[in-house]
């Protein structure tokens, strides 16, 4: 799916945060948004997701204007918000619950958990979990929304930095094998360069894309990532300019 | 291994000091059983009168429990209204905190007043006692959700009522369960004072005839009935919070 963003604007008690913001993920992209802290980068994604209202802009998918929230939508937030009350399987099945196909999704999601390292771990509850299976429960919810493009807001923030490492290794292979369009939201430069087709670098609110960046190694591997210190610095240095 | 086997008997063992303690004195000060009965004499009373006091205390269970339910139902409706309509909470919660302020000794014999002998006053003043901690802390439960997690259900395309049933009545019965306890503590007390105005049978009127006749003993395996209740209540309120909160026992 292609989605277009358009002129959107959305302030929030007079400041502008999102203004005349304006740029597209191509069908099967992942486009990952680097910038300082309140450029607007999880604003963004909280309005295409449906939880914010934008004042004014255009959200397209496929050519056709959407609202945000219209279901195309799997948002991922920062914390795995997996509900401690239910186990895992109910937790990754919450999109059937919602819209009344649990029992169809729930099979959908046991053939899933081996690919997202889950198996044994369905009857589990989230505070028997690591972690990193935690995110990936989180993860394997999301993907199991039906919808067309991920909204994933720094999904692995939380993780230490080994844990860390190991899931964006595992994102990418599964990224890879999904080819989703996905727009990632991250502080992290190497996750970004590692992950991305395409790095979009926000200047500070309201200020809209400072500059994007194409990232084009097919064969991506933690030493292919070691070796870019060039680029890192180079986006280091977009993001502190004044 | 030692200091978790002497922490874990440590409550059991203060009881048991103060209740020798207790004994003690009452044997050496050679105090009359109307002033002070001795924790045998109230043993052997309670074990005595046990037949009498299990018939009374089904009574005072049984509208316990009436009241207990009652609440239970009003106390999830009310909690439910106050977080989604500020404004009823606005104008509900002064008064609930009011019916909190005037005691129900003054209260109980005016709702026998209106509605006579019967189960009906004792189960009303149950109500009254055990209706505010639960509505309170379920409201409060209700209210103290994390944004995020109602936020994903919205971006899932869930209702308002699917996140009240998905999300925020599940996420609240931590919060409805310690009022419970404290509800169930108080619904023994809350009959027997219900009783205690006027009735025919139950704890209250054990207690109150017991009390009149100066027979202490009695008295005193009234209380302890009633404190073997009262626990007995909040031990009901444990299960049910394991019922339905069956991760509860995974932590």
């Amino acid at each position: 799916m292609r989605l277009e963003v358009n002129h959107l604007n959305f302030s929030y008690t007079d400041k502008e945060i999102l203004q005349d913001l304006s740029f597209e993920v191509k069908d099967g992209e992942f486009v990952s948004i680097l910038g300082p802290s309140g450029c607007g980068k999880s604003t963004l994604l909280n309005v295409l997701a449906g939880i914010l209202k934008a004042d004014s802009g255009q959200i397209r998918i496929d050519g056709s204007p959407v609202g945000g929230g219209c279901g195309q939508f799997a948002y991922m937030p920062q914390n795995d918000l997996l509900f401690p009350w239910k186990t895992i399987l109910d937790n990754v099945c919450l999109y059937g619950e919602i819209h009344h196909q649990k029992e169809k999704m729930k099979d959908a999601a046991r053939a899933q958990m081996a690919r997202f390292g889950l198996e044994g771990c369905e009857d589990k509850y989230p505070s028997e979990l690591s972690g990193g299976m935690r995110q990936r429960a989180a993860f394997l919810r999301t993907t199991l929304c039906e919808a067309g493009i991920y909204l994933l807001d720094e999904p692995f923030g939380a993780l230490d930095v080994i844990t860390r490492s190991d899931m964006q290794d595992w994102l990418r292979t599964l990224c890879d094998d999904m080819k989703k369009t996905t727009l990632l939201v991250t502080h992290d430069t190497d996750e970004a360069i590692y992950l991305s087709d395409r790095i979009l670098i926000f200047g500070a609110a309201g200020e809209g894309i400072r500059q994007e960046i194409s990232v084009t190694e097919k064969n991506r591997t933690r030493e292919w990532l070691y070796e870019q210190g060039g680029l890192r610095a180079r986006i280091h240095r977009i993001i502190k300019e004044k | 291994m030692k200091k978790k086997q002497i922490a874990k008997a440590a409550p059991a063992l203060v009881i048991l000091g103060l209740l020798f303690f207790w004994e003690l004195a009452v044997q050496i000060a050679e105090i009359p059983l109307y002033v002070l009965p001795a924790p045998s004499d109230m043993f052997r009373t309670f074990g005595k009168e046990l037949p009498t006091l299990l018939s009374h205390g089904g009574v005072t269970v049984m509208e316990a429990l009436a009241g207990m339910g009652i609440s239970f139902f009003l106390g999830i409706l009310i909690g439910i209204l106050i977080d989604a309509m500020p404004v009823f909470r606005k104008c509900i919660y002064p008064i609930l905190v009011v019916t909190q302020t005037v005691p129900v000794i003054v209260l109980a014999p005016i709702f026998i007043i209106y509605m006579g002998f019967g189960y009906a006053p004792k189960i009303l003043t149950v109500v009254l006692m055990c209706f505010f901690p639960i509505v309170v802390s379920f409201s409060d439960g209700l209210g103290e959700m994390d944004q995020g997690y109602l936020n994903l259900v919205k971006t899932y395309g869930g209702s308002r009522l699917q996140v009240y049933r998905i999300v925020k009545i599940p996420a609240a019965m931590i919060s409805l369960i310690s009022g419970l306890k404290v509800a169930a503590t108080y619904s023994i007390s809350g009959a027997v004072v219900g009783e205690w105005i006027a009735s025919q049978s139950g704890l209250g009127y054990y207690l109150i005839r017991a009390k009149n006749a100066y027979m202490l003993d009695k008295v005193f395996a009234c209380v302890l009935m009633i404190i073997l209740l009262s626990l007995m209540m909040n031990g009901l309120v444990k299960l049910f919070g394991y019922a339905v909160m069956p991760d509860r026992r995974h932590r």
